[in-house]
């Protein structure tokens, strides 16, 4: 169960980064898919190739930057659908990802990596590595938390909330979704470098349905510990990511494949949309509100 | 301080939905001038405003303002010349922010956006002395989210928003027009004082014609695309409603006189 909570804090990285997106620009990004397995492809590669692993990492951010760029790029300046830009971006990032690695997976095994410390002291897998990777995953909260009280993260967030009214207080919304995305993906980029070196190799496949993890996260954590400030907000989708990946294991252990894992994301974000359309549910405010997010569905009144 | 020159405006231009919206208008304000706008439904006045602001570009013509030629900026890159108030009370604030976040984002118009906090205390206080002159008790629900205010209180915040940075250009769109009576008191009320005190340059589209007599300096009457009255200070202290009213018709009647076809 603490191999579900140490995963649980390392993918709420990614969660927090879907929560930029989905959240607080209201854009429904697909590019997380790739954009996961480009970060794990590039810090893997570049270990494997002697670089440090913090330098690694910090390339595989870089790498998801660009990714969710290049999506904002084709959404803004190419007026393409959100969800077709992100989507097309995700599966060029299918080819572009092989070819980094230069192959379908990747071993780390023998490799220095971030998390070798920690495995060598045989603190995986105890309390000691749940609080490490807790502190980890609560810096990235609280820059996000900052970023987003800054000029420019007051104006994102109304990019996401009033488009029309923070255009006519001069901010390009088009660049603050840039923005947004590769932030977004950056810290997706940077969440599967983590998990890469966390289980010891990269895959191609292994960014498939991680976008329904992050959504699991976010709208289950918002359901349950709330969303009315940004600081309770964030830290709502790191519990939510924890919680996701705590539920998983124990239908795991209940006897479920992991192969239908995908299946049972499925069925928690529909669970988590539909239930509030159902007048019981309606009392519960978090999950309406989280369900207008998602669908657009009166997201601006 | 305005200048509109012979904008042209049509919309889906060669198919059979064209619809021509302006047709060769010319409007110049002088700094400090409170120009009110009125006219039939479609007539052309949030065409006007939209050009204006940025919203819409003409076909043909310019728009300077302050003897900077905008026509060719979007409607973010010439913020920094214009403040807004739109009818829809929930257009102009962002409702999932506090008030002090929406002022924050008001109070930034037009300037490079950093990394700097949002709110600051010295930003608060300046927001809470703003506030207190719109006598609605805002000023002590700072971190209250916009979403919770009245329409009336929405559209006043909107009002000082768009008008403490001191704007060289206010745009008023029919800004009371979804407000309850007394709101709308309110509302125009505040609307009078801010231009007074900032001394601002505006247009204002209402279609309450008793509104647009008692406020401002001037005042213009549209019809399909063309400004067919322009009225001064003096000649609108004598015009009444039932003036107006017969203006109208006139011009419905289909009757056009002389007089109006060559304004
Ligand atoms: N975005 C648009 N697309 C197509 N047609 C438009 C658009 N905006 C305005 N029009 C048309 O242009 C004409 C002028 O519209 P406008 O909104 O300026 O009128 P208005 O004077 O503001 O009317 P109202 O009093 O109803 O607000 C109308 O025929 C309208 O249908
Ligand atoms: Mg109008």
């Amino acid at each position: 169960m603490i191999v579900a909570v140490e995963l649980g804090l390392i993918y709420a990285i990614m969660a927090l980064g879907v929560y930029l997106t989905f959240r607080i620009l209201n854009f429904p990004d697909l590019t997380v898919d790739g954009s996961f397995t480009t970060g794990a492809a590039v810090a893997s590669i570049m270990i494997i190739n002697g670089f440090s692993p913090v330098v690694s990492t910090i390339a595989a951010f870089g790498a998801g930057l660009v990714a969710g760029w290049i999506t904002g790029i084709l959404h803004t300046k190419g007026k393409i659908n959100g969800l077709l830009a992100g989507i097309l971006t995700m599966i060029a990032l299918y080819s572009i990802n092989l070819r980094i690695m230069g192959r379908a997976n990747l071993p780390l095994l023998r490799e220095e990596t971030l998390i070798t410390p920690l495995r060598d002291a045989g603190l995986l897998g105890t309390a000691m590595a749940v609080v490490v990777f807790s502190l980890f995953a609560l810096a990235v909260k609280f820059v996000i938390d900052w970023f987003l009280h800054t000029d420019v993260g007051l104006a994102m967030q109304a990019t996401g909330d009033n488009e029309e009214m923070i255009r006519s207080f001069g901010v390009s919304t088009d660049r603050m979704k840039i923005l947004g995305l590769a932030l977004s993906n950056g810290l997706v980029g940077l969440c599967g470098a983590l998990i890469a070196q966390y289980q010891g190799f990269a895959d191609i496949g292994m960014g498939i349905g991680l976008i329904l993890a992050g959504l699991a996260s976010v709208i289950i954590g918002q359901a349950i510990f709330g969303s009315r400030l940004i600081i309770i907000a964030s830290l709502a989708v790191v519990l939510g990511s924890v919680l996701y990946r705590v539920v998983i294991q124990l239908a795991l252990q209940a006897g479920l494949n992991p192969n239908d894992m995908k299946l049972i994301s499925a069925v928690l974000v529909v669970t988590a949309l539909v239930l509030p359309q159902w007048k019981f549910f309606k009392r519960i405010g978090g999950l309406a509100n989280m369900r207008k997010s998602l669908t657009g569905a009166g997201a601006k009144g | 301080m305005l200048d509109i020159t012979n904008v042209h405006k049509t919309f889906f231009a060669g198919t059979v939905n064209e619809r021509v919206a302006l047709k060769e208008i010319n409007l110049s304000l002088t700094p400090g001038e409170f120009v009110t706008v009125i006219g039939s439904n479609g007539a052309g006045k949030s065409t006007v405003l939209n050009i204006t602001s940025g919203k819409l570009r003409p076909d043909t013509g310019t728009v300077r303002i302050d003897g900077n030629d905008v026509t060719k900026l979007a409607d973010h890159q010439r913020a920094k010349f214009i403040g807004r108030v739109f009818q829809d009370p929930m257009a102009g604030t962002s409702p999932d922010m506090t008030i002090e976040q929406n002022m924050s984002m008001a109070y930034e118009r037009g300037k490079t956006r950093g990394l700097g906090p949002g709110v600051t205390k010295k930003k608060r206080e300046f927001f809470q002395e703003e506030l207190k002159s719109l006598e609605l008790g805002l000023e002590n629900r700072l971190k209250a989210k916009v979403g919770l205010l009245s329409g009336g209180q929405r559209q006043a915040l909107s009002l000082l928003m768009a008008t403490f940075s001191s704007p060289k250009i206010l745009l008023l769109d029919e800004h009371t027009a979804a407000l309850d009576p007394q709101r709308a008191d309110l509302v125009s009320r505040l609307t009078a004082e801010v231009v007074e005190r900032h001394q601002l340059t505006t247009l204002m589209v209402t279609h309450n014609m008793e509104q647009a007599l008692r406020l401002g300096s001037r005042l213009i009457m549209m019809h399909e695309g063309r400004i067919i009255l322009d009225i001064g200070q003096e000649q609108k202290r004598k015009t009444t409603v039932q003036d107006l009213l017969h203006e109208f018709e006139k011009i419905k009647g289909g009757a056009l006189d002389d007089r109006t076809m060559l304004q």
